[in-house]
């Protein structure tokens, strides 16, 4: 099975202090690391267990820049065969469709069976996998966290709904999943790993590559822009429970079964 | 024995003694090895006992030696003269056995006896005379001497095969015991070795009992038995046996002894008594350097090794092999070992014989060899690998110097490179590439915990940027520079140095994680960037000598990392510092207070250091001193530092908190460490135990700060000469 998984490289909230720029329409990028985006690791690492069962190959792909090597690197040390960049100034300040309008050009050239994204990203909206689907016009599951190969042509998918019950389904094959966090556990990538891939070749495509007008997608066609960005003021604080240790107990159990946490 | 033979046996043997007269007399007597057994001629039975016995045994200890011969290259050839030192100590001196009274004063008599009988077995089965005999040629007095010494030593081995199956039977020690998750106990096994080693011990009194019988009745000189010892009792016992019976007995305990020694010799490769082989090679070879783990691959680069760590049986040295083959399963290992006394599903003496019989079964004497199973998944589990500390405890005990600490970080560096880590430890593993630190703080931040505005107004720490230089560097490491609590023992370092008058500075902003648990929990490649990191600045930095208050970064600095200055831990800079009168104490204030020392394993197991914090303590006026009862070398773990921290193990409860009850147990309310990372369990253990306001712990360099007289240098040179009130006999 083909499968491509597309991947972003986000800020890792872990490990930086995310602060407001001076114009306030971004975070300060100075000193910042970045990581993949935690739910495309998910997806990848799905793919890589689902091409080590049914057999193929797992590709991955992102579009930003140059610097967004790094996370394709992380990915094919992982295990993924192959790495796509997708970059061109005509594709900055794309919005969720412009990306996704990108990718299907991208995926219309090639051949993909399984399409995976992850469910969203953590500065992201969660929108690029099911504009893909319909621009594709492949059927889209969503919030995934299972996957089982039936045949050549069916997946047998499943997803949580609210309560933790899961929801079976059955799916054709082309078709677009956005993975949730949790389907699997991701596998460590070492600093061997990375290195051992550092030299092999990513092949990049632009604009005119991929057959793309230049105006259907980046700034100029960007429906929905960003206007301002700010942290939230603080809430109230934590509430301390008070009194006895049977007390405080037994007040945190009324407040978990109130808030849904205990049955 | 049917009526027929016995009574035919008188002549039988009658005859036999005038057809021997021809033959080699032994002490005035028929030589057992000449006689006639079942019509067939001692020397052509003895000889194709020996035949088939020796080829056996070499059969079945090549077969053994072939996983050896494909496992993994170990450099262990180097330094002779150190390693033969290290034979007379831990091998044949039995160095580490009286740790453990009972079974070690027991091993050492066994280990004597066996040694001293030894003799005597090659002489009888080789040269067909007995050792006394063999020796009585160059002197009779040596030769007499000697058939005492033997005696005794055969009459002790016996009393303790009795004793040490009574044990077994009776008493039980629960160090033996097998929990069912490691496999089927092995009680049976050793009781049949001891019965073994009885028999033989009997069988050669008894063939020495009868020779001193015969001697006598035969007119000639009896040679004289060691009073009450097993050949003295049997032959007095057999003084109104017929000089019939007493030859039968004569051939039958020979031919019992002789059978019962083969038999021996081809059985111990199948089990625990294959270390009385292997343990003289085993302790040649093991390791010599402390506070070392070995490389991915011995003598090979790198960028050419296609797969780090052990994966697979084969993966391992030949030297940890020979370390399978030479445990004993005497279970002291795990008897000391933390992970294994809170219920964490890893017990070092099992990680020892699971690769054992998993050794046999693939390399078996007699079929086919198979490697290639994973061990992860069926000897061991992930969580096992992960379980422990590095402590270095169960090397500490172990009487056979068999390895641990090499083998848990192969292991490691297998999974690591196969990608299976635990979630806990990816976000810290990926923070320290990313950030060189675990916590994924701003490399920016690593100095601010010199910034406090007290504490920078009263102590200057610079940062060794290039602009600045120093003759020391105190290099800080990621918990003291990042953890809000640990920052105080930053600045407590920080203050005694500038009280001691040391020109120092910090790496700041680049100085990255010592890289000292990265490297012990598998990620070698990781490691070395962030040693190679460290190097760079350092050597940029331009200092003379190196000061760290973490024992995990002293241990890399001084052991993971080359080509450094010399590194110190604080705690001997103290000590230094005291003795030359640097450094004076207030007396302790608090009356109540009773002091016991926690030695961090990076400082005392690791690199030996257990004097000098000791000493800096005793040299506080007033401050009493407690020693936990495992302290200094046999101290337990706090629970791990550095990764171990972020780790999730699967246990029945902390180690710090089985540490902190060590110390109320010892009448201490005050716990002084040396090291961030016992400060950051001892102190949740203090917590979780529920002793706050009962328990409290102190780092050494807070100790010493909060203790120090700080009148100026040159007062305290000038006045009176400053006394190390060390106390002299403290428990150890």
């Amino acid at each position: 099975m083909e499968i491509l998984v597309c991947v972003r490289r986000v800020p890792d909230t872990a490990e930086n202090e995310i602060e407001l720029n001076r114009a306030g329409n971004d975070i300060e990028r100075d000193d910042i690391v970045y990581s993949v985006n935690e739910w495309d690791n998910y997806a990848v690492e799905e793919a890589l267990q689902i091409v080590a069962k049914s057999g193929g190959n797992v590709t991955v792909v992102t579009v930003g820049g140059e610097d967004d090597e790094e996370v394709l690197r992380r990915e094919m040390a992982m295990g993924a065969n192959h790495g796509v960049l997708i970059t061109d100034e005509a594709f900055n300040g794309s919005d969720g469709r412009g990306i996704a309008t990108i990718l299907k050009a991208y995926i219309q050239k090639n051949k993909y069976d399984l399409i995976l994204t992850g469910v969203q990203a953590e500065d992201g909206g969660a929108q690029v996998g099911g504009m893909l689907a319909s621009f594709l016009d492949y059927p889209f599951a969503s919030l995934v966290n299972s996957i089982e190969v039936l045949d050549h042509n069916k997946l047998k998918i499943s997803r949580e709904i609210a309560g933790g019950s899961k929801e079976m389904n059955e799916i054709d094959l082309p078709c677009v999943l956005s993975i949730q966090t949790g389907i699997n556990e991701p596998r460590y990538v070492g600093m061997r790993g990375i290195r051992q891939v550092a030299s092999l070749e990513i092949p990049t495509y632009g604009a005119s590559d991929l057959g793309l007008d230049p105006n259907s997608v980046g700034d100029a066609a960007a429906k929905v822009k960003r206007t301002d960005y700010f942290l939230p003021a603080l809430g109230k604080g934590a509430e301390i429970l008070q009194g006895s240790r049977e007390e405080i107990i037994d007040s945190l159990i009324g407040l978990l079964k109130s808030k849904g946490g205990l049955k | 024995m049917t009526k027929q033979e016995s009574s035919a046996r008188p002549q039988f043997a009658v005859e036999e003694r005038v057809a021997e007269e021809s033959v080699r007399m032994f002490d005035g007597i028929p030589s057992p090895a000449q006689a006639t057994y079942w019509s067939i001629p001692g020397p052509v039975l003895f000889s194709v006992i020996a035949v088939l016995g020796l080829a056996c045994f070499a059969y079945i200890v090549a077969r053994r030696l072939a996983p050896l011969l494909r496992g993994e290259r170990d450099i262990r050839f180097d330094r002779p003269l150190v390693r033969l030192q290290r034979v007379f100590q831990y091998w044949l001196g039995q160095w580490k056995h009286p740790r453990f009274r009972f079974a070690g004063t027991m091993h050492i008599l066994i280990f004597a006896g066996f040694l001293i009988l030894a003799f005597q077995a090659f002489s009888l089965l080789i040269v067909g005379n007995s050792g006394d005999a063999v020796i009585a040629r160059f002197s009779e007095n040596a030769g007499r001497s000697y058939g005492i010494l033997k005696d005794y030593a055969a009459t002790i081995v016996f009393l303790c095969m009795v004793i040490a199956a009574t044990r077994r039977i009776v008493f039980k020690p629960a160090r033996y015991e097998v929990p069912s998750r490691y496999g089927k106990g092995h009680r049976a096994d050793a009781i049949f070795l001891l019965a073994l080693i009885a028999t033989l011990m009997v069988s050669e009194s008894l063939f020495e009992a009868c020779k001193a019988s015969m001697q006598a009745q035969h007119g000639l000189q009896a040679e004289l038995l060691a009073v009450l010892s097993l050949p003295w009792l049997l032959k007095n016992a057999l003084s109104t046996v017929s000089a019939a019976t007493l030859w039968n007995t004569y051939r039958g305990a020979y031919l019992v002894d002789v059978l019962t020694f083969y038999f021996l010799l081809c059985y111990r490769p199948f089990g625990i008594q294959f270390h009385v082989e292997t343990s003289l090679f085993n302790v040649y070879f093991a390791k010599l350097d402390r506070g070392t783990v070995k490389p991915v691959r011995w003598g090979v680069d790198l960028d050419h090794v296609k797969s780090f760590g052990v994966k697979t049986f084969l993966d391992f040295t030949w030297k940890h092999m020979l370390d399978f083959y030479s445990c004993a399963d005497c279970g002291r290992c795990s008897d000391q070992c933390p992970a294994n006394a809170v219920g964490r599903p890893l017990s070092p003496r099992f990680l020892t014989t699971k690769a054992r019989d998993y050794s046999f079964r693939h390399y078996p004497v007699v079929g086919a060899v198979a490697n290639g199973t994973p061990l992860i998944g069926s000897i061991y589990s992930e969580d096992e690998i992960w379980s422990c500390t590095t402590c270095g405890a169960c090397e500490e005990e172990c009487p056979l110097l068999i390895e641990y600490i090499d083998k848990i970080v192969d292991l490691r560096r297998g999974m690591v490179d196969d990608g299976n880590v635990p979630k806990s430890l990816q976000k810290p593993l990926k923070a320290l590439e990313s950030r060189g630190n675990p916590y994924g703080k701003m490399e920016k931040k690593r100095a601010e915990w010199t910034k406090l505005a007290d504490f920078q107004k009263s102590c200057a720490v610079p940062v060794l940027d290039g602009r600045q230089s120093a003759e020391s560097l105190y290099f800080v490491d990621s918990i003291t520079s990042y953890d809000d609590r640990m920052q105080s023992i930053g600045r407590a370092t920080a203050r005694i140095l500038n009280h001691v008058g040391a020109n120092f500075g910090i790496l700041g902003p680049a100085e990255k994680d010592s890289g000292h648990e990265v490297r012990r929990f598998g990620e070698e490649t990781l490691f070395m960037a962030l040693r190679d990191a460290n190097v760079e600045a350092i050597e940029a930095s331009g200092v003379q000598r190196i000061v760290t208050s973490d024992p995990h970064a002293f241990n890399a600095l001084k052991h993971d990392y080359r080509d450094l200055p010399p590194v110190e831990h604080t705690s001997q800079l103290i000590a230094r510092e005291v003795k030359a009168g640097k450094i004076r104490f207030n007396p302790v204030e608090d009356g109540d207070k009773i002091y016991t020392y926690h030695d961090p394993c990076y400082l005392g197991r690791h690199n030996q250091i257990y004097d000098d914090p000791r000493q800096v303590l005793d040299a506080i006026p007033g401050l009493k001193r407690v020693e936990m009862g495992r302290s200094r070398d046999r101290a337990l773990c706090c629970g791990g530092g550095g990764l171990m921290l972020f780790y999730e193990p699967k246990e029945d409860q902390r180690i710090g908190v089985l540490r902190a009850r060590m110390a109320a147990d010892a009448g201490a309310n005050v716990i002084v460490t040396a090291c961030p990372f016992c400060m950051v369990n001892m102190e949740d253990a203090i917590k979780v135990a529920g002793s706050e306001g009962k328990l409290t712990a102190i780092d050494l360099t807070e100790l010493v700060d909060q203790q120090i007289a700080r009148e100026s240098v040159s007062e305290v040179v000038a006045g009176e000469q400053v006394v190390v009130t060390r106390q002299e006999g403290a428990p150890v």
